[in-house]
């Protein structure tokens, strides 16, 4: 065969011309995947890649940048906004048809399930603060919330070593959420039954909601019925659709 | 000659994707809530208030889709930015490429050239001292892209980050304002890249120059 004697420069330049030809298709192939892939989630071929992603920056949320000490920035009560909104899931704004029966329950893995009236809630150490309200849309705005910490309530329970999460339940058309036990632990992490020095009112979640400044307002479950203890990480509403299931800001 | 090491331009190249798919679902995102500014106002002073971007020019088809798009793109900025500028550094060509107060003389030269006051093109390095504002420029605004990008995802746990861009509405703010720095850019880049020196572009893919102003490497 006379290719072994083929000279070592031609050698170069055919490789050089494949070379370019390939980085040239890559960037255009690269440029008309994306134009082609406008409004798109990633389809079947990309869309679990991204979700695994995100489960490798819920991992860098909860394990690197949340604190379970440091504290949300707090605001005076003259820095509140004028008005914050509020979605449900439900058609109309979700109310109970008896609230005098309204019981928050605490089961799963604890070794002392509850059953906790607002009055029962009430009576357990009260905590309130100004904070910012993050939506994951973008918008935020300044309230006062007034609740019992999530750690009281855990303190009265007493979880099971084998319980990691916690799964928030409303009567809003089955909205819930889940949480890791950590950021449920942190000491601005409430059960709210007030909010601006009111009663919780009902577009906010009355009788009772989750509320933490270290959370998208889509995590801050409203409408509370019950929270239960798991071991497995529970889904909930929006995560389940594709949203960051940490959500924590 | 050669001209552009390997890194160079896997990184060059690579950035220029994975910031058109950043910009792309971060217009979707926007889309959310076209405004900036704590509920009730004041807003902030911009154009783009309450705009929807052309379908065409976002990522994601619904918030969610957006979020994970631009949250599993901005690894690979981070991952190339680090690895360019860590190149930049090891290999001593950021002599080449940082813009120094001592550039200011000759980017007025440059200028002046440009706009057809001088008729000779001032004798340069591997980069003319606007190409080192511009390339420095936008190496902060990559930087800057980050930080405010963190800054707008961790308000409380990086508070003292978002505080640092005047709290999380000017966060965004600046988050949004920096697309629009990376779009002019690009525009003049890519047009000086066509009417100065299209050989360049080349070089950019192949590492190898054979263009008309070799005395610049
Ligand atoms: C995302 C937008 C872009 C950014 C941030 C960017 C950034 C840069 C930087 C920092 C350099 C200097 C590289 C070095 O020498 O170390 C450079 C050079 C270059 N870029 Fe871009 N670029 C972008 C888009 C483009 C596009 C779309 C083109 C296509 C025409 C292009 C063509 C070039 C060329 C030809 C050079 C080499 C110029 C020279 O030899 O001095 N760039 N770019």
């Amino acid at each position: 065969m006379t290719d072994i004697q083929t000279p070592r420069r031609h050698d170069a330049t055919l490789q050089d011309v494949d070379r370019r030809a390939f980085v040239k298709l890559a960037v255009a192939g690269g440029a008309a995947s994306l134009v082609t892939a406008c409004g798109w989630d990633g389809g079947r071929l990309l869309r679990p890649g991204l979700l695994d992603i995100s489960r490798v920056n819920d991992w860098v949320g909860e394990k690197i940048l949340f604190s379970p000490t440091r504290l949300a920035p707090t605001y005076s009560t003259a820095q509140r906004s004028a008005k914050l909104p509020s979605y449900f899931i439900s058609t109309m704004t979700p109310m109970l048809d008896d609230p005098a029966a309204w019981r928050l329950r605490v089961d799963g893995l604890v070794a002392q399930p509850l059953e906790l009236s607002l009055d029962d809630l009430m009576r357990l150490p009260r905590v309130s603060y100004t904070v910012k309200h993050h939506c994951v849309e973008g918008w935020s705005a300044i309230a006062s919330w007034h609740g019992v910490p999530v750690a009281a309530i855990v303190e009265r329970c007493r979880p099971l070593k084998a319980a990691r999460h916690i799964s928030f339940a409303s009567f809003d058309a089955g909205y819930s959420n889940g949480w890791d036990l950590a950021s449920a632990l942190h000491p601005q992490t409430i059960l709210a039954y007030g909010m601006n020095d009111n009663p919780l009112p009902a577009a906010h979640g009355a009788p009772l909601r989750l509320y933490s400044p270290t959370k998208l307002g889509y995590k801050l479950t409203k409408y509370l019925v019950s929270m239960t203890f798991t071991d497995t990480r529970p889904g909930g509403y929006w995560e389940d659709q594709g949203y960051p299931w940490f959500g924590g800001i | 000659m050669r001209r552009h090491h390997w890194i160079v331009r896997l990184t060059h190249w690579a950035t220029v994707i994975v910031l058109a798919g950043l910009i792309a679902s971060g217009l979707q995102i926007y889309e959310a809530y076209a405004r900036f500014g704590n509920r009730g106002g004041p807003y902030f002073v911009s154009p783009f208030d309450g705009t929807q971007f052309p379908h065409w020019s976002r990522l994601g088809g619904w918030l969610a889709g957006a979020l994970n798009w631009h949250f599993a793109l901005a690894w690979p900025l981070v991952a190339f930015g680090l690895l360019y500028v860590g190149y930049l550094v090891r290999s001593g060509e950021w002599r080449a490429l940082l813009f120094r107060p001592r550039d200011v003389r000759g980017a007025l030269e440059m200028t002046k050239y440009y706009l057809h006051l001088r008729r000779e093109h001032p004798p340069q390095g591997k980069h003319n001292p606007l190409q080192k504002l511009a390339y420095t420029g936008v190496i902060v605004l990559g930087a800057l892209a980050v930080f405010t990008g963190f800054a707008v995802y961790k308000p409380t746990q990086l508070a003292w980050l978002t505080a640092l861009f005047g709290g999380f509405q000017a966060a965004r703010y600046w988050h949004f304002w920096i697309v629009w720095m990376f779009v002019a850019f690009t525009i003049m880049h890519v047009i000086l890249v066509f009417v100065v020196d299209p050989a360049s572009l080349r070089a950019m893919l192949t590492g190898w120059y054979r263009g008309r102003f070799p005395s610049h490497d």
